[in-house]
């Protein structure tokens, strides 16, 4: 079995994490997998949303141990990684991570590069670098820290302590919680919802958002008001108006 | 090694024994950590299906034993959360997590921490003669083991206030009266009794009842909101188990279920 099943329902892409025995440990081969699909799924016009999901007890645990301590400093300065991350993180439409149990270290980064989380009852989330001597290097002290906020943030990465679904959902870091059996199922439904509208849309609204942790508000506001005047200039905005005046569901092409 | 704790596993029923009958079943460390050893068992063995506490001799469980605190009037300060974190919460949080029913025979006293342990069973079954006494506030201490958060849901603010600052004893018959437990029987009756309600939760759907028991904890803290989404979910899950298949597939055919507890 492979490390990463890729699956298809309609217009939603599910990636699972699959290395059960290493409770989804991101090395440097399943984050390649996880790059490449995500590439091909970023040009695939059949492809409108993609969840990311483990299994019902660990979304991913962190990252290989026994690679990272194979590196040196020389090694660790020339690693790869930081290339993967970029990669997937440059994924143009709506990126959910669907989490059930641990996303910890890189698994908690991954989480936080989607673009929304949803968990599991039985979720907990948490940057455990700290115990190991290192720190989070793939966005974990970035990106957390602008989700929930400075105190919670820096506690978690200074202590390596974990937090519940519940707190995570307070925090900001995550947007809905269900029972665990249920997580996949209706980060599915959520994907395919987003579906449902233009293409085109979805990416844009997904740059804006990126951009507003990019620059300042003034900037932001004028770059989101570039990407609406560009929307202006599709087909399925005309669509999606008409069918909201004419009462029926729209039919958006992607173009 | 001394058995503080009795367990046994009969016909999907777990009966646990509190057993310091010379000390009324009052808690030290080691207690905890065989009770805490039965609790794993519990949770991990779906052939179990309800889980009975009683206590051993004439007592249910006089909470903490106060021998193993002894307080040097010249040392400093004990760090009494210590045990609540270590022990009476982890206990607290597993039983009303556990999905399957936890039945409470109380037999005798229930003081301080017993009181609220057993209170916080979801079903509690009391003899006549037994009674709970919200000890703590006598020795300047506060309700633990869940006791400040329960006393209030299961008898009401006024009543809770009035228990846990008095701390006088409560009999069983009173606590029927306000609510707060479940049924009292005469004390020969007890443990028949006991037996015969975990005997009829084995028997049947116990993952929906695990689903209504954590329904019905969640709803102490949740917006009605909150509950009708968590209703809509757990009646999903509850839809998908097999016992829910054979509940309806008997009533059709009109002849008894035949649970599994999936």
């Amino acid at each position: 079995m492979s490390e990463l099943i890729v699956t298809r329902h309609g217009r939603v892409l599910q990636l699972t994490l699959n290395r059960p025995a290493a409770r989804n440990a991101l090395n440097n081969a399943l984050l390649t997998q996880l790059a490449t699909e995500l590439e091909a799924a970023a040009v695939d016009g059949d492809i409108s949303a993609c969840v990311i999901y483990g299994n019902e007890r660990c979304f991913a645990a962190g990252a290989d141990l026994n690679e990272m301590a194979e590196k040196d400093l020389p090694a660790t300065l020339n690693d790869i990684r930081p290339q993967l991350w970029a990669r997937i993180n440059a994924f143009p439409k709506p990126l959910i991570a669907a989490v059930n149990g641990f996303a910890l270290g890189a698994g908690c980064e991954l989480a936080l590069l989607c673009d929304v989380v949803i968990a599991g009852d039985n979720a907990r989330f948490g940057l455990p670098e700290i115990t190991l001597g290192i720190m989070p290097g793939a966005g974990g002290t970035q990106r957390l820290i602008r989700s929930v906020g400075k105190s919670l943030a820096s506690k978690m990465v200074l202590t390596g302590e974990s937090i519940s679904a519940q707190q995570a959902q307070h925090a900001g870091l995550v947007s809905d919680i269900f029972p665990a059996p249920l997580t996949l199922e209706y980060a599915l439904k959520q994907a395919a919802l987003m579906a449902r509208h233009s293409p085109l849309a979805l990416q844009a609204a997904k740059q804006a958002l990126r951009q507003s942790q990019e620059v300042p508000l003034q900037a932001g506001l004028a770059q989101e008001r570039q990407l609406f005047t560009l929307l202006s200039a599709t087909d399925d905005r005309r669509e999606g108006i008409e069918a909201f005046l004419q009462k029926r569901t729209p039919d958006f092409k992607g173009r | 090694m001394v058995e503080f704790i009795l367990s046994q596993v009969e016909q999907g029923v777990m009966t646990i024994t509190l057993n310091r009958p010379e000390r009324l079943n009052s808690f030290n460390d080691v207690m905890h950590q065989q009770l805490s050893e039965c609790l794993k068992q519990a949770e991990r063995d779906d052939t179990i299906r309800c889980l009975l506490i009683t206590g051993a001799g004439r007592g249910f469980c006089a909470g903490q034993d106060l021998n193993d605190r002894n307080v040097d009037p010249n040392g400093p300060a004990p760090d009494l959360g210590m045990s609540v974190e270590t022990f009476y919460n982890p206990l607290v949080r597993r039983l009303a997590r556990l999905p399957k029913p936890v039945i409470a025979a109380v037999n005798g006293v229930a003081a301080g921490a017993g009181a609220t342990l057993a209170l916080g069973c979801d079903m509690v079954i009391a003899a006549r003669s037994a009674n709970f006494v919200m000890a703590f506030s006598k020795l300047g201490l506060v309700p633990d083991c869940g006791g400040t958060w329960l006393l209030p849901r299961v008898a009401g603010r006024a009543r809770a206030m009035g228990l846990a600052l008095l701390g006088d004893k409560l009999s069983a018959e009173q606590a029927q009266a306000w609510g707060m437990i479940w049924q009292v029987v005469d004390d020969e009756q007890l443990s028949s009794t006991a037996q015969q309600m975990a005997l009829h939760f084995v028997s049947q759907p116990t993952f929906g009842l695990g689903l209504i028991k954590q329904a019905i904890n969640a709803a102490e803290t949740n917006s009605l909101d909150a509950q009708l989404d968590l209703e809509r979910d757990y009646q999903r899950l509850a839809g998908r188990s097999d016992d829910y298949r054979e509940g309806v597939s008997a009533f059709l055919a009109k002849r008894t279920p035949n649970f599994t507890g999936k």
